[in-house]
């Protein structure tokens, strides 16, 4: 078995200056305001992943996550890069939304319990009339379209979310997000 | 009632409330006098429906809960009606008889390693058959007091099973997967001894990803499959040679509609008047039909009509009811609710 980190030396970028959103001149309270990139951006944007990248199978990795207090690289997705804004597409009029993530390492093993955070943290956040695909860049990971695949296959999502270890894990996962 | 005319419209008859999770499933008793539907469910229930011949409503008569600790994912009547066939992500499949007005669970098939996704009865109700996401089918024999036998366990398929299908009239099983493929599993003896005799993958015009349903028509000679690659297939055989040579028929493509979803195609159903319904991930049902219009490149097929936010969130099931009198559509949805449709012509 591997030991160590799977990206031992990540790349931290700055993080954006935040827009200060322009008043709103809506001051009718039950109208609700469109749902736009930035807004979903910003929704993503508190959600923390711990990469605790040490495992490189997942069954290894569901068992040990409870034995590792301190995450190794307790950045944001958005410190490394792995969503920025240009990554989310919205259309409200639609209620369609794409989120094209970018997993840190070509092999990383993580991308979808990545795509599976990112999914469940859309589903607790949206209305449910969104319609939401959850990408991997293309060209970022070495199996990126069987990734793909599971994270947009609704029934195998549904499925994984009734494991109590996995919800367990996507939970503390996006535990520091909704604070 | 002349469908071409395009004088027809799909009308809510009701809404079924109750169910507090997503609906997976919908399927109607096959010889009740009057419709009874069950429909099965993400908070783990079956729930049957019935309409009132007084008042007309439907209602919810049982709630069969207790059982299932996950997801029901599939149900099925057998062929005598008497007898309610339930999948579940818990790995069990559970049959229920009906007494009265209460059913009960009289036996509970395991042997799957994770999440079962279907079931379904063959003609004679002599066999049932299930798959599961451990990427296998099972077939199971009937026998005498409750007993369900472990006949055969079928392994071809390279991913998660999503739906088995029994023929309509002759003992041939069909699954489709997360594979892209459709199989075909028949046994050359009646000794139960089911090996795959055919696959339908893209290099025979099949799907280009996950196959999500499969529906025969009522001669059994055509069948429907839709996908997430958007589209629906039509296939067929030379059922009249299935029925008296000695071997196998290969099921051939005949056509593919494309270009009419923009969402997963999750359920498609071939009704036994030849309305074909689909049930997609953009809240909508679609209707085609056959346009009947001689081509050297064979049969085609027309859209009927769309039924757009037929329901609030995707539609996981479509099913006709096989009533003789009116035509009358069920639908399940990930908002929870089962709705009944009726087609009828435009005032």
């Amino acid at each position: 078995m591997v030991s160590g980190l799977i990206n031992e030396n990540p790349i931290v970028y700055e993080k954006k200056e935040r827009r200060v959103r322009a008043e709103s001149s809506n001051t009718d309270e039950l109208s609700a305001e469109p749902i736009d990139q930035l807004e979903i951006f910003d929704i993503l944007f508190l959600l923390s992943l711990l990469y605790i990248g040490s495992f490189v199978s997942p069954e290894h990795f569901t068992h040990h996550i409870r034995d590792i207090k301190d995450p190794e690289h307790p950045y944001s997705l958005e410190e490394l890069k792995v969503v920025t804004e240009d990554s989310v597409e919205v259309d409200d009029d639609k209620s369609y939304v794409r989120v094209t993530f970018t997993p840190t390492v070509e092999h990383c093993s993580m991308a979808t319990i990545i795509g599976l955070c990112v999914r469940v943290k859309l589903l607790r956040s949206l209305p449910a009339r969104y319609k939401i695909d959850i990408r991997v860049a293309p060209g970022t990971h070495a199996t990126e379209d069987a990734v793909n695949k599971q994270l947009n296959d609704k029934e195998r999502v549904a499925a994984a979310l009734e494991n109590p270890n996995l919800v367990e894990m996507v939970d503390e996962c996006l535990l520091p997000s909704f604070e | 009632m002349d469908l071409m005319e395009k004088n027809v419209e799909l009308v809510e008859v009701q809404k079924l409330e109750g169910h507090t999770d997503r609906v997976w499933n919908v399927a109607w008793n096959p010889v009740s006098s009057s419709p009874v539907l069950a429909s099965c469910s993400g908070d783990n229930t079956v729930r049957i429906w019935e309409q009132s011949s007084l008042s007309r409503s439907w209602t919810c008569k049982t709630v069969l809960e207790e059982t299932h600790t996950r997801t029901v994912r599939s149900c099925a009547w057998s062929p005598s009606g008497k007898l309610l066939a339930t999948a579940s992500f818990d790995g069990t499949t559970a049959i229920w008889e009906n007494f009265g007005s209460e059913f009960e669970c009289i036996s509970t098939l395991e042997g799957h390693e994770n999440e079962v996704k279907s079931v379904s009865w063959n003609a004679a109700g002599s066999y049932l058959a299930t798959c599961s996401r451990d990427k296998s089918v099972w077939i199971w024999e009937v026998l005498p007091g409750n007993e369900y036998d472990c006949a055969s366990v079928l392994n071809g398929h390279t991913q998660d099973v999503k739906m088995v299908q029994w023929h309509p009239t002759i003992d041939v099983l069909f699954s489709c997967s997360y594979d892209n493929t459709i199989k075909v599993w028949w046994s050359e003896d009646d000794d139960g001894d089911y090996q795959c005799v055919q696959t339908l993958d893209e290099s025979n015009n099949g799907h280009t990803s996950t196959v999500w349903a499969i529906s025969f028509n009522a001669a059994g000679d055509k069948m429907v499959t839709c996908s997430d690659d958007l589209t629906l297939k039509i296939w067929e055989t030379d059922i009249a040679k299935m029925h008296s040579s000695e071997g196998y028929v290969p099921w051939t493509h005949v056509c593919t509609l494309s270009g009419y979803h923009d969402r997963t195609i999750y359920s498609a159903h071939w009704s036994r008047d030849d309305i074909i319904a689909s049930g997609a991930g953009d809240d909508a049902i679609r209707l085609f039909v056959d346009s009947k219009l001689d081509s050297v490149d064979g049969p085609s097929y027309n859209l009927l009509l769309t039924k757009e936010k037929a329901h609030e969130m995707d539609i996981n099931s479509v099913r006709w009811s096989p009533g003789e009198e009116n035509r009358l559509l069920a639908s399940a949805s990930d908002d929870g609710m089962v709705k009944i449709w009726e087609l009828a012509t435009k005032p």
